[in-house]
């Protein structure tokens, strides 16, 4: 069976620089893959190159199977990607069920299903995207990742600038979706130990390169490695 | 989502609100007002389609266009000449071949052009227009050249209403029912869901294409629904004035009915309106006052608007609004 995302010899960056230098990583179907690093060692810009919102110098990308990486970024989300983005952008002139209709796609995720994940927006949907918190407007940016019905998702820093106490909700519904199964789930994260928890298996990237690829509970068992390779330089 | 709330919404969205009849029943009375100012009446209402062409794709799509009289103008030309060359006279009939030839050439162009942003795209509208512009001037044997086409004549509106040269009853009205008809499609096209993604287009078009929208195909059939819109505008004011020359592919034309939009208020369907009466009204009533100087008057107005009225004129009763539901 192919893989769910698979990335290969990747360089890219912004126009002529180059951020990414060779990442490779595969995701099998339904497997969640935490990636942590410093601040600026390109975690984000690797998200927004599998999107294709940066220039790909090199390498390839696939998605069950299937090359991507020439695709525009609406094709890649109608092949299964979605993207929830570290600024959220929610759609401030429209409400929040027109956020949410904008890119449904029919599915396994029904609004029924993403109410269930966050019933504050149940409650919220004639109100402006902006008028919600902003905790409510990251759950209102991952239900409209999850009603496109993606194979894979994609998400850049969720509990950045959150409360303690919405971040322990958000967490809670992340690990709902991963033991829901049938979603690859890709969570960028600053929070580590968000990170280490969400995941089995974690990627630490540092200067634009994947420098450890492995299993979570190892980093956990062992803070030196850890402190060692996030602070790497 | 789910169907029957979403359906729900959707109705809820399109649902007419009772001060929307309020802009028509002033145009029917201004029919019973002002029989004198009918020919100006009939401009202003020309004017506000063209202004709500315009707003699909700016107000609503966030296209930046300084080139929209383009198709003004191929709407114009195309009744000019079907009448002059070919004796094709029919009015309804022609509005859709305005209409068709607009909408047209605001697809292939659209195609192109909007495959850039920013000052790239406001430039290459522009030429857009200026090349249409010299088009039929170069093309004096079919177009008139520089004198354009003047004394066309149309047959009766549905085969009973007379165009009215002196008094423009006939031709008002037939605006008025052009502008509604084509208001009623802008209106829909506005709350209905493709509205919505063009409002979302123009508010954050990455987070549109990582949504699967394809934005540029919408941006595009935008572009033509609106090109046709102003083409059908063109058509009116020619079927009703009796001629067309080069002013209708003009940069005056563009760039006015971009500053009725912003003085209006963009985005938001009625702007058009407001801007459009408020704008030739100012226009016309200075410019009787102060022949020399009304100009002056209404640019120091407009800067007024520019500087202390966000979104236009109706942007500024929102604000008035608010503050006074606050108190």
């Amino acid at each position: 069976m192919a893989d769910a995302l698979r990335l290969a010899g990747v360089r890219a960056g912004y126009g002529e620089t180059h951020v990414l230098q060779d990442v490779g990583v595969a995701l099998a179907a339904g497997e969640s893959l935490s990636i942590i690093g410093r601040n600026g060692v390109g975690k984000s810009t690797l998200l927004a190159t599998v999107m294709g919102h940066t220039t790909l110098h090199g390498g390839s990308i696939e998605l069950r199977g299937e090359r991507i990486e020439r695709l525009p970024p609406f094709r890649r989300s109608l092949a299964g990607l979605a993207y929830v983005p570290q600024e959220r952008e929610i759609f401030p002139s429209l409400s929040v069920r027109e956020n949410l209709d904008i890119g449904a796609r029919p599915g396994h995720w029904t609004a029924a299903r993403v109410f269930e994940l966050f019933p504050n927006l149940r409650e919220r949907l004639a109100h402006g995207g902006t008028q919600l918190s902003g905790g409510e407007q990251q759950m209102l940016a991952v239900a409209r990742a999850l009603l496109t019905n993606p194979a894979v998702l994609l998400m850049d820093e969720p509990t950045e600038g959150l409360a303690p106490v919405i971040v322990q909700a958000l967490v809670s519904v992340l690990a709902k979706l991963r033991a829901a199964g049938g979603l690859s789930i890709v969570l960028v994260e600053q929070n580590s130990r968000v990170a280490l928890d969400f995941s089995e298996r974690t990627v630490v990237m540092d200067k634009g390169r994947i420098v450890y690829d492995g299993p979570s509970a190892r980093l956990r068992a062992d803070p030196d490695l850890l402190a060692r390779l996030v602070a790497a330089e | 989502m789910s169907a029957l709330p979403a359906l729900q919404a959707l109705a809820a969205r399109h649902r007419l609100r009772w001060w929307e009849a309020l802009p028509w029943a002033a145009g029917v009375a201004c029919f019973f007002l002002f029989p004198n100012y009918l020919a100006f009446g009939t401009q202003v209402l020309v004017t506000i389609l063209f202004a709500l062409s315009l707003d699909l794709v700016l107000g609503y799509a966030g296209i930046v266009t300084l080139g929209h009289a383009a198709f003004f103008g191929a709407g114009a030309y195309t009744v000019g000449m079907l009448a002059a060359h070919w004796g094709w006279t029919e009015p309804l009939s022609g509005l859709v071949a305005a209409a068709l030839v607009a909408g047209v050439v605001g697809l292939l162009s659209g195609w192109v052009l909007l495959r850039t942003h920013g000052l790239t795209l406001l430039m290459l509208t522009l030429c857009t227009m200026a090349l249409l512009e010299q088009a039929a001037n170069m093309f004096s044997s079919w177009t008139g050249g520089f004198d354009g086409m003047p004394g066309l004549s149309y047959r009766p509106i549905l085969g009973l209403f007379e165009f009215d040269v002196l008094y423009f009853r006939s031709q008002y009205l037939y605006a008025l029912a052009v502008l509604l008809l084509c208001f009623a499609v802008v209106r829909t096209l506005a709350y209905s869901p493709f509205g919505r993604s063009l409002t979302g287009i123009r508010e954050n078009v990455l987070r549109m294409h990582a949504v699967g929208a394809p934005v540029h195909a919408r941006q595009v059939t935008a572009y033509a629904v609106s090109a046709a819109l102003a083409g059908v505008a063109g058509a009116v004011f020619v079927q009703a004035t009796g001629y067309v020359n080069l002013a209708v592919l003009g940069l005056e034309r563009a760039a006015g009915v971009l500053i009725i939009l912003i003085l209006g208020g963009h985005g938001r369907l009625y702007g058009a309106f407001v801007g459009a009466v408020v704008y030739m009204v100012l226009e016309h009533t200075l410019s009787k006052a102060y022949p020399t100087a009304w100009q002056l008057g209404l640019g120091i107005g407009l800067m007024l608007v520019a500087l202390y009225a966000r979104n236009g004129l109706l942007g500024l009763g929102d604000a008035l609004r608010r503050r006074w539901s606050a108190r």
